[in-house]
């Protein structure tokens, strides 16, 4: 059997950690191998040693039957080998051809010979379908776009083995359908394709092989066909993992949060959300799916207070909150968990324990007449960290920025659940996370809905609105297409009304239903 | 190398790499670079090696008097940058200290225990309101606060010159008449045990200023919403902070600190106002002093006494005959190795990969 990449006793420590611990993987040619994990579990960790982003502190790799010794990713890319970060590195105006030859420039005297550079990447975006146009600027075209970007970049550096780190984070349903169709050509054409993921229903639909890592330890490895995602979910967690929210029916209680024609400017200057109404009552979860980019941010920005609305009114219980500051309102029982971890949910270069108090870190205990109360921080972060299993490697000591990103995000949703608001502006809480994870988060912001909290969802994914939610709003072009009772709907209507194609009003649904 | 280990090792090593440079400016210009060496140490300590001196208190005293208003700019320089400010105000905010030091000195009569107090706090309030006007036109109206604190500076100078020259009025255009013996900083004492040097009680207010400093940084609340504004301006406002009331209280918090520098200088090294040709560099050294101290009190201290002896040797090493200006390249080479401290690493890191005993991956 022709292995062309060969991972051998692989062992690689960080301080505090150690990530990968006699690990081996073996990739046959021309085939879709995944690698399955939970967050931290470390396969990144891993396809990095690969990418020779770092060293192993003992193993063997071999590419194509050869030992080889990957000291730097140039290394890597003679090798063959192509990663398509999880975060793109693409320089945000230039074109796609000028993001493509960075640092490969070809010349026609002093000059770049773009004309010919163009046509190079327009030949390969048609072998392989990706229907790229070489002369658009990056901040021109969507992210699923820009990710192909990323994939003409390796194929035009003649890579074989192409490493996708967790693709489909940031793509909607539409556009990862699309990717899975792209990957399956690829692999007809004789590359070799490495997926980091922790998406099952990914792995099932594409990949051939799939290799699951638990805690830095190699759990096993299994054919995909003879598998099935009840039984890689259990490899991966090492329990078994319940894929539905159980909850009760919710009990609504009196109205908490309610938004009377809301007008929202986007970052472009035109209206982002267009006079919408909504109301969200005590002890339900209500639903916000959309495409992205439909509104979605804006209405979150404007409910929050990190941008001002245009016009319209926001009440919290029967508080008017539309022109309070962003304290003001997170005093009067606001809380959300930001869509953005990296720009709004932390400070990365704060530890982990500075930064579960950012909201109160004025308050007792963490301080006392304005000195920090260094030991009740610690406390406060030790018991957060215990209860949400958030993994890193020097406690509450860690720096944010070292953390994975999934444990980033359950920092995040700790410190925010912990807070028990009552009215809970919840976006894209589980983005990256393993089922794991998302299993007992979703659980948690079930008890919150049965405390007797508002919870506004925003989430990307349909099926995490479809599980949690108890009604839910359509967004579409800014405003709300219709609402609907989450247990009458199904993938089909959602997936009409984002696209505009429907509009369902229950009119009574707003204000006052049972 | 973990975190707190590189903040102290890479400017020890941008420090040594400054003075090999130095050295081999030195042989360059075809003298000894050991009379260099003699002519620092001599600065720091005023022991002579090469004519067999002993330790000289005069010298210690003359070299702190040089480090105590650069820690204090280098203080100013670094809380502005703790809350992300790039701040090169210190200058000016120094000079409206020594202006308002000058100011309460001629012309408020008390005693001592009263005079004195006042002449350091008018300071620290000219230098806090100096901050405070880049940092509101920062906050109000996103104005760069570098293009408003260089300007500051500008205005600073002429501000004092016109003040001193039309308002005190001076006999020989460039100083005012003494001040009262009530407002200053001298102290015959400290001056007798370091034989006659110009040694004063300055160094208090210095090393209060440094406690101040890392109390607020580390141990307050306010220092910790600074020190999130500093490193991430979005998440600090998604977390309720007054980001803009932040940049003010910080740049005013700075040009306290660069305020009081001038006091110290006005009233302690001197005993007169002066009216000035030009910036006289406080504020670069500061920033300097800032950059090689890591923008933490303890570095400051040690990186501002470290350049305050540069500058005592440099008279020396001119009677050596080596070229006073060495001191500044060896002080801007130091500076220039601490930015290359990315490089630094990674030279480190590899040789420290290399001392590491290979295992059997490594050497594949």
């Amino acid at each position: 059997m022709a292995y062309i990449v060969e991972m051998l006793h692989i062992t690689k420590d960080f301080p505090g950690i150690r990530a990968n611990d006699d690990i081996s993987l073996q990739i046959e040619e021309g085939s879709i191998h995944a690698l399955l994990g939970e967050n931290g579990a470390g396969k990144s960790t891993l396809m990095s040693i690969l990418f020779g982003l770092y060293q192993p502190d003992s193993g063997t790799i071999r590419v194509r039957g050869k030992e080889v010794k990957i000291s730097d990713p140039n290394v890597a890319t003679a090798l063959g080998i192509g990663m398509v970060h999880q975060h793109f590195k693409l320089v945000h105006n230039f074109t796609v051809t000028e993001n493509i030859i960075l640092g490969m420039e070809p010349r026609k005297g002093v000059t770049i010979d773009i004309r010919s550079a163009e046509r190079k990447v327009e030949e390969i975006s048609k072998l392989y379908g990706l229907a790229v146009d070489p002369r658009a600027k990056i901040e021109d075209i969507s992210v699923g776009m820009q990710q192909r970007v990323e994939i003409l970049k390796m194929l035009y550096r003649d890579a074989e083995i192409l490493i996708f780190d967790e693709p489909t984070a940031v793509l909607t349903p539409q556009e990862i359908h699309e990717l899975m169709h792209i990957m399956r050509r690829l692999v007809q054409e004789g590359k070799t394709i490495l997926l980091i993921t922790h998406k099952l229903k990914e792995i099932k639909e594409v990949a051939d092989v799939c290799t699951v890592l638990r805690r830095g330890k190699l759990v096993g490895t299994v054919p995909v066909a003879d598998t099935n995602e009840e039984k890689m979910a259990e490899m991966m967690v090492g329990r078994q993992v319940n894929f539905h929210v159980e909850k009760n029916p919710a009990r609504p209680g009196p109205e908490l949060l309610r938004i009377e024609s809301l007008n929202v400017k986007n970052s472009k200057g035109v209206l982002g959300v267009k006079n919408l109404s909504l109301s969200v009552r005590g002890g339900e979860v209500l639903g916000i799916c959309g495409i992205d980019g439909n509104g979605q941010t804006e209405l979150v920005y404007a409910i929050t207070g990190l941008q001002k609305a245009e016009s319209g009114r926001i009440f919290l219980r029967d508080k008017e909150i539309t022109h309070l500051s962003i304290k003001e309102r997170s005093d009067l029982g606001l809380g959300h968990i930001p869509e953005d971890r990296q720009k709004h949910g932390l400070i990365l270069d704060f530890t982990l324990g500075e930064n579960f108090v950012v909201h109160n870190y004025y308050r007792k205990p963490f301080a006392n007449f304005g000195i920090l109360n260094q030991k009740q921080i610690l406390e406060n972060a030790n018991r957060l960290i215990r209860e949400f299993d958030v993994r890193s490697g020097q406690g509450a000591f860690t720096p944010a920025r070292s953390m994975s990103g999934g444990n980033q995000q359950k920092a995040i949703v700790a410190r925010e659940i912990d807070r028990s608001p009552d009215v809970f502006i919840v976006v894209q809480p589980t983005r990256g996370l393993d089922v794991g994870a998302i299993e007992y988060i979703h659980k948690r912001i079930i008890e919150e809905r049965d405390k007797g909290k508002a919870i506004l969802l925003v989430s990307l994914e349909l099926d995490e609105i479809m599980d949690v939610s108890d009604r839910i709003a359509v967004i579409y072009n800014g405003e709300i297409v219709g609402i609907v009772d989450a247990r009458e709907t199904n993938e089909n209507e959602l997936g009409l009304m984002m696209s505009g194609a429907l509009r369902k009003h229950q009119p009574a649904a707003a204000g006052a239903m049972a | 190398m973990t975190k707190r280990k590189e903040k102290i090792v890479l400017p020890l090593i941008a420090v040594f790499l400054g003075f090999i440079l130095g050295s081999l400016i030195v042989i360059l210009t075809g003298r000894s670079p050991l009379a260099m060496y003699a002519a620092i140490v001599k600065g720091f300590s005023g022991i002579d090696i090469m004519y067999g001196q002993p330790l000289n208190s005069r010298y210690i005293g003359e070299f702190i008097i040089q480090s105590m208003p650069i820690i204090l700019t280098g203080l100013a320089f670094a809380f502005a940058q703790r809350t992300g400010l790039f701040s090169i105000g210190a200058e000016g905010q120094l000079m409206v200290g020594s202006l308002a030091a000058t100011a309460v000195a001629l012309l408020v009569r008390a005693p001592k225990v009263i005079h004195l107090p006042m002449v350091m706090l008018a300071a620290i309030l000219a230098g806090a309101l100096w901050g405070a006007i880049p940092g509101l036109l920062k906050a109000k109206f996103r104005v760069h606060e570098v293009v408003v604190t260089i300007m500051m500076n500008y205005i600073a100078l002429h501000l004092n010159n016109f003040t001193i020259l039309n308002i005190f009025g001076s006999v020989d255009r460039v100083k005012t008449a003494p001040f009262p013996e009530t407002a200053l900083l001298k102290s015959p004492f400290l001056e007798s045990i370091t034989r006659n040097s110009r040694l004063n009680w300055g160094f208090i207010p210095v090393i209060i200023a440094l406690l101040i400093f890392s109390f607020i940084i580390n141990k307050t609340t306010f220092g910790y919403s600074l020190r999130a504004v500093g490193y991430n301006k979005e998440a600090a406002r998604y977390a309720g902070m007054k980001v803009d009331r932040n940049i003010i209280s910080s740049m005013a918090i700075a040009g306290a600190f660069a305020g009081l520098a001038g006091a110290v200088i006005t009233v302690g090294t001197f005993n007169f106002g002066r009216a000035l040709p030009a910036a006289e560099g406080y504020g670069f050294d500061g920033i300097a002093v800032a950059l090689v101290g890591g923008n933490e009190a303890s570095g400051i201290l040690l990186a501002g006494m470290l350049f305050g002896g540069l500058k005592a040797a440099q008279p020396l090493m001119q009677s050596q005959g080596i070229p006073r200006e060495i001191a500044g390249i060896i002080q801007a080479s130091i500076v220039l190795f601490v930015a290359m401290k990315y490089g630094i690493k990674m030279v480190l890191d590899r040789f420290e990969k290399k001392q590491a005993p290979t295992t059997e991956g490594d050497r594949v």
